[in-house]
């Protein structure tokens, strides 16, 4: 007995027990994949130094805190060209979460919509939706933003053809609802205005209107009371087993506390108007947004309604069924049943749309919509000359972007999973 | 009992009435109008808004499609034309910069000459992937498969045919080593094979190609890559993207899925930035960042260069969708191969990859279809794609300044093409690998 154990004893060990040997073979492997790495980053940075070494360069981000001299036509916070290359690439990065954060809502809103319709009982409008879904997702998501560039600036009609003929009494072209005015250099919108304003808070960032804080707030407000008035009606149905009313009552939180704000702040929209040459009153959006917009909203849009479609068909039937069964009412299948399995499958596909969507907002370069791309890695980088620091920056942001909803994902994913054994 | 009943009856019909034909209402056309366009008020609303909506692009396209022009020399004289057929205010499609630029649509600035040499090539493609694709091609033809990459190039970009020839025999050098230290296991003969093409690529190829092309010049006249552009620059990136991510992809994968925790990071990061950044970053690192990180000196093909980033991109998609492949395995899967005593790559290659890359196959078709569209992208940095790339360089053209929607629509509709044949393409392969429920 003892004798066997002698060939494996702390003395037997040969070196080529580091490749035969399993217990070895994997770190052997690591070790030499950790060195292979590691020789293949040094080489790189190595290249760097080299390669900066002969342009003269030197690798830092002072520039960011340089003036930067340049303008950006869609700001949503006050900057100008004296302001600093850093403050620039702000606006450019609050540009790419605006944009991207509206056209995520458009395209859930219409895919949802198209999703549901495709799966309709009526041939007509399920065949239209198929040929929806197929169109836009088999053509690049680069062609629907340049037509939709292409219809504004080269269809639409120019701010003056709107005018009112005074012979006539007709105009070239008319507003949407007459309040949304499409025109080739700009689409004019209207603004909120409040007659009563509590002002703005100045901070460094950007000034905070009060007003909408106030709305916020009341928002917030209506919601904690709801949550107190759900959870006793909830409490109640537990002891007594008859949920008392809340219908009206919810109604009454939500909308009472804010139609009295907004009727003493008092609001009002303001209409753009034509006078002179252009359109004010109102909000000018430049067209770049809107046609960037629409592109990333409709070619995402159809993503969305193949994901809501597959949510929604893989709930077996039997779950509804089943539900019936139980007495439950048709409202509350949905509520109870269908929908928390359905978005089970929904979200996370979901969830992964709109990271893409956000990522395919660097296509504003196309329409010259200046967002952290724009700014950061376009104007900032051909000024400066830093092409290394501006992109391994730009890279980051949207890296931190991506981790940040992916980790959003991951936490939601977790909470919905199923509990199983 | 009966007969009680019979008597008490006053009258009892004797025979069948004749059959009824069934309501109008309930038949044909009717029926199925009913049924699937006005089953109830919704329906009705619904059917009649799709039509209004078919109304409205057909009454705004119909002309336009209608009075199309395909003989003209200028935009100017399309307008000309259709207004003296239609009349002044009539609308119609301008053709004829199909017509006469089409060649730089599909191959961009490829010398017309030589313009069998990528049909050519175009045409291999489908001997190559057809012992893949299609189970009526005879297998023998794949051993044309890892042939084809270096005669397409060949084909493509011209030179020397001693190129691709050498660069392919060190692929075969590789393997024949691999092959001769098999027995000794095959780390060590991976290991070896590895580094014997290695040195081979850093030490032997360029002086035995011009060593070669000095004794026997065979080749076929150069081609630039600026040259390039249309769907021939974007079919180039696409298929060159899609062959090397798609084995990148499955060593990602296995990375990501392995035990040892080195190699299991180093996939997850690399994943996770690829797909953390969006495409353009990555070719703008393409066009401006890589001269930073290659000795200094290096300059190679901008085509080249879009076409390694665009294959990271890819394979960092593909390596999740086969890690999901992979995941949706039973275990016993794993467990079994383990029992049968097979070691990590007998059991990767014989029994986990057929199967997860089997259910893996939508996801890989749509991020290929995804890849495909996203080669239009590389007009950022300078190359003619067929989407905005052409276009822009013919409307800088006087005579077709201002022409937008036609290319628009050809483009358009050659993209929905072949994506749609794709997309129907791993359909059909979904069913044909089903192996359940048969």
């Amino acid at each position: 007995m003892t004798t066997a154990q002698d060939a494996s004893g702390p003395t037997g060990f040969r070196l080529s027990q580091l490749i035969y040997d399993t217990r070895y073979r994997s770190i052997t492997i690591q070790i030499v994949v950790l060195f292979l790495v590691m020789a293949g980053v040094g080489w790189l940075v190595d290249n760097v130094i080299r390669n900066l070494n002969d342009l003269g360069k030197d690798f830092n981000y002072s520039f960011l805190w340089q003036r930067s001299g340049y303008d950006i036509g869609n700001a949503l916070i006050p900057y100008n060209n004296d302001m600093t290359h850093g403050r620039a690439m702000l606006v450019g990065l609050i540009n790419t979460l605006w944009v991207s954060f509206l056209g995520c809502i458009t395209a859930t809103f219409l895919g949802v919509i198209i999703g549901v319709l495709r799966l309709s009982k009526n041939w007509l409008v399920g065949r239209l939706m198929t040929i929806y879904v197929e169109v836009f997702r088999n053509i690049p998501v680069l062609l629907w933003i340049l037509v939709a560039i292409a219809l504004l600036t080269e269809a639409a009609p120019s701010p003056n053809q709107y005018r009112v003929n005074a012979q006539t009494g007709e105009a070239g072209a008319s507003m949407v609802l007459e309040s949304v005015a499409f025109t080739n250099r700009y689409t004019a919108i209207p603004s909120i205005h409040f007659d009563r304003t509590l002002g703005s808070l100045d901070t460094a960032l950007a000034p905070i209107s009060l007003d909408f804080l106030a709305i916020v707030i009341v928002l917030l407000g209506s919601y904690f009371v709801n949550k107190m008035l759900v959870n006793r009606a909830n409490r109640v149905q537990e002891a007594t087993g008859v949920r008392p009313p809340t219908l009206w009552k919810s109604l009454a939180i939500w909308l009472i506390p804010v139609v009295v704000l907004l009727f003493a702040l008092g609001v009002n929209p303001e209409e753009p108007q034509l006078k002179g040459f252009n359109f004010t009153g109102g909000t000018n959006v430049s067209n770049a947004f809107v046609a960037l917009w629409a592109g990333l909203s409709l070619y995402t849009a159809a993503f969305i309604a193949e994901i809501v479609r597959a949510g929604i068909l893989a709930v077996s039937k039997g779950q509804t069924e089943a539900a019936f069964a139980l007495g439950l009412r048709p409202s509350r299948t949905m509520r109870l049943v269908i929908l928390p399995q359905a978005l089970r499958v929904i979200i996370p596909p979901l969830i992964s749309q709109f990271l893409n969507l956000t990522k395919n907002s660097s296509l504003a370069i196309a329409v010259g919509y200046l967002d952290l791309r724009g700014t950061l890695g376009g104007i900032t980088l051909n000024q400066t000359g830093r092409e290394l620091e501006a992109i391994t920056l730009m890279m980051l942001i949207y890296l931190v972007i991506s981790l940040l909803i992916s980790g959003g994902m991951n936490i939601f994913n977790n909470r919905v999973k199923l509990k199983e054994r | 009992m009966s007969d009680t009943e019979a008597h008490s009856v006053a009258y009892v019909r004797d025979t069948m009435m004749p059959q009824q034909p069934a309501p109008a209402g309930e038949t044909g056309a009717i029926r199925w109008l009913r049924e699937n366009l006005f089953s109830g008020w919704l329906n009705t609303v619904l059917t009649l808004l799709g039509i209004f909506a078919i109304y409205l692009f057909v009454s705004h396209f119909y002309g336009w499609f209608l009075h199309g022009v395909w003989e003209a020399n200028s935009i100017k004289e399309c307008r000309q034309i259709i207004a003296e057929r239609w009349g002044p205010d009539a609308s119609g499609a301008c053709w004829a910069v199909i017509r006469e630029r089409w060649h730089q649509f599909i191959f961009g600035f490829y010398p017309p000459e030589l313009y069998w040499r990528p049909i050519l090539a175009f045409a291999l493609l489908f001997v190559a992937i057809g012992p893949l694709m299609f189970q009526f091609v005879p297998k023998k033809v794949a051993w044309f498969t890892p042939i084809y990459p270096f005669l397409a190039v060949w084909l493509l970009w011209g030179g020397s045919v001693w190129g691709p020839v050498l660069v392919l025999t060190g692929f075969v050098l590789g393997g024949v080593v691999f092959m001769a230290v098999a027995r000794f296991g095959s780390i060590m003969a991976f290991s070896v094979g590895a580094i014997v093409t290695i040195l081979y690529f850093l030490f032997a190829v360029g002086p035995l190609i011009s060593l070669f092309h000095a004794m026997i010049p065979v080749g076929l006249e150069s081609v630039a890559s600026s040259k390039f552009g249309g769907f021939l620059l974007a079919i180039t990136l696409g298929v060159g993207g899609i062959a090397m991510s798609l084995p990148a992809g499955v060593v990602l994968a296995l990375g990501r899925q392995s035990d040892m925790l080195l190699i299991k990071t180093f996939s997850v990061i690399f994943i996770e930035f690829i797909r953390g950044v969006p495409l353009i970053t990555l070719l703008f690192v393409a066009s401006l960042l890589l001269n930073y990180f290659l000795p200094p000196g290096t300059n190679f093909d901008i085509i080249l260069r879009v076409m390694i980033l665009v294959t990271m991109f890819a394979a960092a998609y593909i390596a999740e969708v086969i890690r999901g492949g992979l995941a949706a395995l039973p275990r016993g899967q794993y467990e079994a191969a383990d029992a049968l005593g097979l070691d990590y790559w007998k059991a990767q290659r014989l029994i986990i990859l057929p199967q997860a890359l089997k259910i893996s196959i939508p996801g890989i078709v749509s991020t290929f279809i995804g890849m495909f569209k996203d080669t239009t992208l590389v007009v950022f940095v300078g190359l003619f794609d067929p989407l905005k790339g052409i276009p822009d360089f013919i409307r800088a053209d006087f005579n077709w300044k201002g022409i937008y929607w036609e290319p628009f629509v050809f483009v358009g509709a050659i993209f929905f093409i072949l994506n749609f044949a794709m997309s129907r393409y791993s359909m059909h392969l979904e069913n044909r690998l089903q192996r359940e429920h048969r």
